[in-house]
């Protein structure tokens, strides 16, 4: 039997957030992070990971029979943060046998350990529905949306390749391809790419909590400073007349339509001798390519910097008030084109939000990685898809029943069809 | 009085094994069939085993069933298919010498002696208050009992078809069971219809085999029982040839005169087992398709090609026959035929094999939509087994999708229902690395004993087996070694610093018994066979141990039984589309039940909830 956590208050920001472990290795997992409570008695403990304060909780541990699910449980009152609640999961979900429960599991589990009567499950089951009414949504928003297509294309290559290997093994005696490597492999590897790509995608979902990152960039004194301290409305930067007085990155969170954007400052792009101001060209240069978000201030339209460009990447020209071309424009110094500049920021990180969002539930990430971490171990094992196919079938089978479990069911059926109208079977 | 405990009706490979079952449970048993001396006849190609099938024929012989028995003795060309591959994935097959195999059926089935044999055609069942009690033969004789089998096979409402000729018929030159046929429609069970197909047969003494190449059987033969090692009959080679696009063309151009696309035929045929009609219209960018000449026996020059299934008009069929290399001159002794049958669907059956709507009838075989010797002989089991159970009072059992192939056929016939004939492939299997042809007897020979399903000779020779594979395994694991240690005995490891046993490196890449044997000297003392099976348990271990928990969790949802009188209408909060659709299906278990179609988990809960109920209140 698995041990499962989950939250079990509502998610968000919140005076206290409860999560409960439940499950035989509650009281093992609960006892990594601090020493334990006797059970029934609630004590307030810090909670911490490798070293690491996680943070301040009180503990109340239930001992089986005795708990909602009957089994040995912890609840942990955690503070009602985002980020903590997190990062508690996280530590949580990292240890060997926890799982992050499913809708309705801990319901399931009293249920099935006969501690709940028919009272109290029918009492329960208006919650439970709450809860697949937003898995009714959620699959309608799939249905419509971004899931689908992305799964789609996944779950059809991973399909061939299960059907290329299965062809392999069922029909050994028959009128089949011999060698599928190379096919197996090419559609093994499009997937397992893929998926890392949008798991690394995800991260924008992160970004939501933790602030965007939007860095200015640009030559020297074009005033990225001053468009710095326009648009954080404060003396945050140093300016000057000085071609390289930002020589470090300068960060300044503020909030921008809605959302927490950090925004960095950098020093001017250019060659330069000065060891100081090489290392914070350098410095500045790297932000900009892990930067959410790019603002590029021009001297001239066409200007080309020693940064790879991105299709999402804002172009101004510098000193508007100043310009004689016709074209976007910003002034740090007068405000002009400042507004505007904001709204862009805006509209630009609010599509990155509503990308983010496709695989931003925790079960998708899940699913998503242990489809990657099958998909890592069959590439690995291709080589020997002549003698031990069906190593490599289970770990494709596995890559996809975790992607199903985000899609819905597919049978051998799938598989069997996919190898008939591919192949002729019948000797 | 009763007059026996259970009747199988039926002496094909479902019916045989149904009544070996019975009356190795010690069960009263008669087996009723139009003809006696077609008991075991092997109606299709002369081959048992493959890839599933050889898992379904080791479990069957696990349960000591009689099914691997006859194939040793008739056996005349055995291959382990998949050789080069994993062990999870071999599949023993072998040609089978039709005559030899019969016999063979027949005679082992002499051999029990509380079964019966009766040549006569059943016409009717008794029923009394919604229970079976037996069967009224066409004679008007009648015979009691508790439980009936019917293994009916292609003979319900059976039509074959040769071109644009038809007749009815179940095989070739025997009677179809119209009578049963018409008793069986009155219990309202849902019906469907399939097809299956056969090829011409060739006379082989015109055969040109010196232009053909041949495929031998192995050299060390792999044996279907646990009981034996070595074949019985002699051993000869199959051969090989092609189809071209002079055979291709010839056919193509008489599609019309074909049943199956002159729209004579309405059933649902294979997709793994095309015709050659199929094959030319389907896969027409493929210039040429492989034909296997398997002779049907040591002293018939009957040869089956297999790969040319047909329902084209005699003649065409032997235009096209003679357009193959080594058939120029060929004599074909009787044409292919496609026949149309039809079937229960088996989604109005228990786990057990037993009709849902009617207590004591168990249906086994092609009459529950399968095609295969081997999946009509395991179902046979299955129902054998259980008319037993019933017979005597006990409760029925069922196997689990996650210990046998049998499982996972039984589930996917009861829980889906087919769409196309069922066969068995190793794919269906999700447990496939842990339900392997070699350790058939380790994961079921113990529940088959329990049940009193097994002979003594068995028992003893399974106990020791059981005995010598825990002793090797536990030699092999008691002690660790380090990498360096490891190296020196030859197995390539890291020098990772990490201790690990002579077992647990037997799952690496090219390590053998004999790398064991270095590192543990003792374990060169068991014979091959235990070292050899030591090894293949050894390989998966680390996948197995991950499939563990999902087995867990599946075996509790199997537990968790819903009772067939089950009222569904009884629950509050279930929506009325769910409650119809649990009552069309009923399903027999908690597992079956989450899968129907818009099970949610809010309304499997309210599902266990009352399931549970009664023996809550029972234990109260």
């Amino acid at each position: 039997m698995d041990t499962i956590f989950a939250l079990a208050s509502a998610r968000g920001r919140a005076g206290v957030a409860v999560l409960r472990i439940s499950g035989p290795l509650a009281h093992w997992a609960a006892g990594q992070l601090c020493p334990l409570p006797p059970a029934r008695q609630a004590g307030l403990r810090v909670l911490r990971h490798g070293g690491e304060i996680l943070d301040q909780a009180l503990v109340l541990p239930f001992a089986a029979p005795h708990s909602f699910t009957s089994e040995d449980a912890v609840e942990l009152h955690l503070h009602g943060s985002i980020a903590v609640v997190a990062k508690v999961s996280e530590v949580l979900a990292q240890m060997d046998g926890l799982r992050l429960a499913e809708a309705g599991e801990f319901t399931r589990r009293a249920m099935d350990n006969g501690h709940l009567d028919l009272t109290q499950v029918e009492g329960l089951a208006d919650l439970i529905d709450a809860e697949s009414e937003s898995q009714r949504k959620q699959a309608l928003q799939v249905l419509s949306g971004a899931i689908a297509q992305k799964v789609a294309p996944w779950r059809a290559d991973l399909l061939r390749a299960a059907a290329l290997i299965e062809a392999t093994i069922d029909f050994a005696d028959e009128d089949v391809p011999v060698d599928v490597t190379p096919e197996v492999l090419a559609l093994l590897s499009r997937v397992h790419q893929d998926l890392a790509a949008e798991q690394a995608r995800a991260g924008a979902g992160a970004a939501i909590r933790e602030g965007f990152e939007v860095a200015i960039l640009g030559a020297p004194n074009v005033g990225k400073s001053t468009l710095l301290n326009a648009l954080a409305q404060r003396e945050a930067a140093i300016t000057s007349d000085i071609a390289g007085t930002t020589r470090d990155v300068i960060e300044v969170r503020m909030h921008i339509g809605g959302l927490l954007v950090t925004l960095l400052d950098t020093a001017g792009l250019r060659d330069s001798d000065d060891v100081v101001e090489s290392i914070g060209i350098a410095r500045a240069k790297q932000r900009a390519e892990s930067a959410d978000l790019r603002i590029f201030l021009l001297q001239q339209q066409g200007e080309v910097f020693d940064v790879a460009p991105r299709p999402d990447d804002i172009l101004r020209l510098a000193k508007a008030d100043l310009a004689t071309q016709a074209a976007p424009a910003v002034s740090g110094k007068t405000g002009a084109g400042v507004e505007d500049l904001l709204a862009e920021i805006a509209s630009k990180l609010e599509t990155k939000t509503a990308a983010a969002g496709v695989f931003s539930r925790q079960r998708h990430m899940q699913a998503l990685s242990t489809a990657q971490t099958a998909l890592g171990k069959a590439i690995t094992a291709l080589p020997r898809a002549g003698d031990l196919p069906e190593v490599i079938a289970t770990e494709i089978r596995v890559a996809l029943t975790a992607l199903e479990g985000i899609l819905g069911y597919i049978g051998v059926e799938d598989l069997l069809g996919e190898i008939f109208s591919s192949f002729c079977i019948g000797k | 009085m009763k007059q026996f405990d259970v009747i199988v009706v039926g002496g094909g490979h479902a019916g045989a094994e149904a009544a070996a079952a019975s009356a190795r449970m010690g069960s009263r048993t008669v087996l009723i069939t139009l003809r006696r001396d077609a008991v075991g006849v092997m109606s299709c190609n002369p081959a048992i085993g493959g890839l599933g099938k050889g898992h379904l024929v080791r479990e069957i012989d696990a349960f000591d069933g009689i099914m691997g028995q006859a194939a040793d003795r008739a056996g005349i060309q055995f291959r382990l298919l998949n050789r080069r591959k994993g062990p999870a994935v071999q599949g023993p097959r072998t040609q089978a010498d039709r005559k030899l195999y019969r016999q063979a059926i027949q005679s082992l089935l002499a051999e029990y002696e509380s079964l019966t044999i009766l040549q006569g055609e059943v016409a009717s069942l008794i029923v009394n208050a919604n229970r079976v009690g037996g069967v009224v033969l066409a004679d008007g004789s009648q015979i009691t009992a508790d439980a009936v089998i019917i293994t009916a096979g292609t003979f319900l409402n059976g039509v074959i078809h040769v071109g644009d000729h038809q007749r009815a018929g179940g095989r070739v030159g025997d009677a179809p069971s119209i009578l049963l046929a018409q008793q069986l429609a009155d219990l309202n069970l849902q019906r469907g219809r399939l097809k299956t197909g056969t090829p011409p047969r060739l006379d082989g003494r015109t055969i040109n085999w010196s232009v053909l190449d041949s495929q031998p059987g192995d050299d060390e033969p792999t044996m279907f029982s646990f009981l034996n090692s070595a074949p019985f009959a002699a051993q000869i080679s199959c051969g090989i040839t092609q189809t071209n696009e002079r055979t291709h063309d010839i056919v193509r151009q008489n599609l019309g005169r074909s049943a199956m696309y002159g729209g004579h035929i309405s059933g649902v045929g294979p997709r793994y087992c095309p015709s050659i009609e199929d094959k030319v219209v389907r896969f027409a960018d493929k210039d040429h398709h492989q034909i296997f000449l398997e002779p049907e026996g040591l002293d018939d020059p009957t040869v089956y090609p297999n790969g040319i299934s047909t329902s084209l008009p005699a003649e065409v069929q032997h235009d096209y026959v003679r357009s193959i290399l080594g058939l120029e001159n060929v004599v074909v002794t009787q044409p292919g035929y496609a026949i149309e049958y039809d079937y229960f669907d088996p989604r109005g059956l228990d786990t057990a094999l037993q009709v849902k709507a009617m207590a004591g009838l168990f249906f086994a075989g092609q009459i529950n939509g399968t095609t295969g010797y081997e999946e009509a002989a395991a179902q046979g089991l299955v129902a054998g087994v259980n008319a037993s159970l019933l017979a005597s009072g006990r409760p029925a059992i069922s196997l689990s999708r996650s210990e046998s192939y049998i499982g996972v056929m039984i589930d996917d016939l009861t829980t889906h229902g087919v769409t196309e004939p069922y066969r068995m492939f190793t794919s269906r299997a999700e447990y496939r690395l842990a339900l392997r042809a070699d350790n058939a007897d380790q994961r079921l020979t113990e529940k088959a004993i329990a049940l009193g399903c097994v002979s003594e000779t068995r028992i003893n020779a399974y106990r020791k087996k059981a005995d010598l594979l825990a002793a090797a395994r536990t030699l092999l694991s008691e002690t660790a070694f380090s990498p360096r240690e490891l190296q020196a005995a030859g197995v390539e490891v890291s020098a990772d610093g990490a201790r690990r046993s002579a077992y647990d490196v037997l799952a690496f890449e090219g390590v053998t018994p004999e790398h064991a044997a270095q590192l543990v000297p003792d374990f060169a003392s068991f014979d091959e066979a235990i070292q050899l099976q030591t090894a293949r348990d050894a390989l998966y271990v680390q996948y197995i141990q991950r499939q563990d928990r999902d087995i867990q969790r599946l075996r509790a949802d199997e537990a968790l039984a819903i009772p067939p009188s089950f009222d569904y209408s009884g629950i509050p909060g279930l929506s009325n589309e769910l409650t119809q659709k649990l009552k069309r299906a009923l399903p027999t278990n908690i597992f079956q039940a989450s899968k129907i179609e818009g099970m949610t988990p809010a309304a499997l809960l309210l599902l266990i909830s009352h399931v549970r109920r009664p023996s809550r209140q029972a234990m109260a």
